[in-house]
């Protein structure tokens, strides 16, 4: 409950104006608090005169927080290679478990896994935990869960880290309520407070519209689940050294409730934006079918591929798989093309980290240009063909030489 | 076949800002709406309920305005509704909301399936359907977005996967969460709205659940938010000027000098 002193609160309106929930308000020169509260505490940190507070029960149990320790990435494998994911969270995780002085362990779980531990020291790890079985072959979030639960009990690390992929946030929801801790979902950054060594978790929430900062304060493992090509990894070291530790799971634990019958993997359409090094998107501005199609042909003349806006692929111009943002893919390529977007919050959050960002846009006042590294305000039905007439003549040249 | 429909009111998340001035959301015009994700878990019940006969129960958690939307899900089929609404509940994450939607499940008695959308715009956590299954100790898949068939206790499903889909069979009961690709929501029956609208909702609070209360709302809440804030972006821009041919060159040198 948040509490208001009534003696105290002298009407001056910070919390009202401080409250991104438009909870409070000062009603007859008292501070009142409505049903909207979530209890963040900031009107609490924003009170003045020290009226508020937030009455927090003590947590019944306090789990011995102190014998948690060490940091742990979860290393998906899938098609006898390992998520490129796990290599960028080795990279974050190397950080943080630098400045917590512990060690930092990969968990790698599959069959067939051969010598994949090495890459992962290679990349950052000081061990590997491995459990190479057949029942680990296909995906389920009982035997994944189960032995990733398994092995944080028995060795109790302080941070549990994970690929938001269709896999990691499936099942690692399943570990934390196994582990009765905190989990928090497709965080863009992670950094260690240092006056207590706690995990800052932050991610963006609203469709991207607005940032929170999470912690897991009572309660360890602190867990997380972090996008591909949000953290970097670190460059390979063939010559570091670390453990790999061979584990044998009790069966009961590898039995799944879910059957894979089949795995498909689906080709053609199913570009991975993520990969390519210039990705060319296109968005509402592009008006039609015929007018994305400009998109497709400069990715095309470029090399590079094609990704669309939310707008672009609500209406039906492209594929879900080529959706950057938010609700779609988070990418960061060399060169991104932004033709016909405006750059919607939950838009830039998915490829604002791009290395070179191109906005080509009608509207000067368009957001997209704010985090464009060069932009060019014009009709993309004038800019885009002579761009892709320029670029046809380059290439007839060079093929002429 | 007894399912179950978890769903959630949320602010239109896209309309939702902060104000950089004073960090307070920019509230105007900013609508309740049922989560877009949970129309279609609802439509997938009650698809399963017209194929294979049985009822559909949503479940919200929620203020008491929530109700809205429990009357938007029996205006598209729901069979009746329960709102789950305390004080006590306030502040819960994803943790102390399974745990709550758990114990109203419990409370509601047998079922074969629950279904929920695959996350809520407004969190965006996809935690709660996977934490729910997990506290009722049943199975579950995420992201289902075919349901092939339902027989002889089983379901059979295809769910996503980052690089195509597997074709899955659960055991029931269980819970899936479902993807937009699922179906195609139905809009309200004039018969549904009829229904809507006369739609007395059971309303369980904290005693009614025998819930433990240090589960419960910000207490029993494993995480808490520390900082709020607004996204910040680098803008380092330069914009290119003269006609659409002159800036098309200078962008031709400045992409030569990258490479």
């Amino acid at each position: 409950m948040l509490k208001i002193d009534v003696d105290g609160c002298i009407g001056c309106g910070v919390c009202e104006s401080t409250c991104t929930f438009g909870a409070i308000k000062v009603e007859d020169g008292i501070a009142v608090v409505g049903d909207k509260c979530t209890l963040c505490g900031s009107c609490v940190d924003a009170c003045e005169v020290g009226a508020l507070s937030i009455e927090r029960a003590e947590k019944v149990v306090i789990s011995d927080l102190d014998s948690w320790s060490g940091v742990w990435v979860f290393a998906e494998f899938r098609d006898g290679r390992i998520a490129p994911v796990a290599m960028e969270l080795l990279g974050i995780g190397r950080q943080l478990a630098d400045q917590r002085a512990v060690p930092l362990s990969a968990v790698l779980l599959g069959s067939g896994l051969g010598e994949q531990a090495r890459e992962l020291i290679g990349f950052g790890a000081d061990q590997v935990y491995q459990v190479d079985h057949p029942a680990l072959a296909s995906f389920t979030d009982d035997a994944y869960g189960n032995v990733l639960a398994d092995l944080a009990r028995a060795h109790k690390p302080e941070i549990i880290l994970a690929g938001a992929t269709a896999i990691g946030r499936s099942f690692i929801p399943r570990v934390a309520t196994m582990l009765a801790t905190g989990l928090t979902a497709d965080c863009t950054d992670l950094a260690i407070r240092p006056s207590d060594g706690v995990l800052l978790q932050t991610r963006p929430a609203f469709g991207g519209n607005i940032m929170a900062t999470i912690e897991c304060p009572h309660t360890r493992p602190q867990m997380a689940t972090v996008r591909p090509l949000v953290m970097k990894p670190l460059a390979f070291d063939g010559a570091r050294q670390g453990k790999i530790i061979e584990v044998s799971p009790d069966p009961v634990l590898l039995q799944s409730r879910v059957a894979v019958v089949e795995s498909i993997r689906e080709k053609g359409d199913q570009v991975n934006i993520t990969e390519a090094d210039i990705l060319v998107s296109g968005g509402r501005g592009l008006e039609n079918e015929k007018g994305f199609a400009l998109v497709r042909e400069l990715a095309e003349l470029l090399g590079g591929a094609v990704a669309a806006s939310r707008g672009a692929v609500d209406s039906g111009w492209v594929g879900y798989p080529h959706q950057v943002g938010q609700t779609g893919k988070t990418v960061c390529p060399k060169i991104y093309f932004a033709c016909g977007i405006s750059g919607a919050i939950q838009h830039l959050v998915g490829m604002q980290s791009s290395d070179t960002i191109i906005a080509i846009n009608r509207d000067e006042n368009a957001p997209i240009f704010g985090v464009s590294t060069y932009g060019i305000v014009g009709n993309v039905f004038e800019v885009l063909p002579l761009l892709i007439a320029r670029l046809k003549e380059r290439r007839g040249t060079r093929a002429g030489k | 076949m007894k399912i179950i429909v978890c769903v959630k009111q949320v602010p239109d998340a896209k309309d939702v800002r902060l104000d950089p001035k004073t960090n307070t959301m920019a509230r105007e015009g900013v609508q309740s709406i049922m989560n877009p994700y949970d129309r279609h878990a609802l439509e997938a019940a009650v698809q399963l309920k017209e194929q294979y006969g049985g009822t559909v129960t949503a479940l919200t958690m929620g203020p008491p305005q929530a109700e809205e939307t429990l009357r938007e899900a029996v205006a598209c089929g729901a069979d009746d509704a329960v709102l789950v609404s305390d004080r006590a509940f306030a502040g819960a994450d994803t943790w102390a909301t399974s745990y709550t939607l758990a114990m109203a499940v419990r409370k509601l008695g047998d079922f074969d399936l629950i279904v929920c959308g695959k996350q809520a715009i407004d969190g965006d956590t996809a935690q709660v359907g996977p934490g729910l299954a997990q506290r009722l100790d049943i199975p579950y898949v995420a992201y289902a977005r075919k349901i092939h068939s339902c027989t002889d206790g089983k379901i059979r499903l295809e769910r996503l996967m980052d690089d195509g889909y597997d074709l899955v069979e659960m055991r029931l009961p269980g819970l899936l969460t479902v993807v937009k690709e699922v179906n195609e929501p139905r809009v309200p029956s004039l018969k549904g709205k009829m229904k809507a609208k006369s739609l007395k909702a059971t309303v369980l609070t904290a005693a009614d659940l025998q819930a433990d209360p240090a589960c419960l709302g910000l207490r029993g809440s494993t995480t808490q938010v520390v900082r709020v804030f607004s996204p910040e972006f680098k803008a380092e821009r330069c914009m290119l000027t003269g006609t659409a041919a002159e800036q098309v060159d200078q962008l031709l040198a400045k992409l030569d000098s990258l490479q």
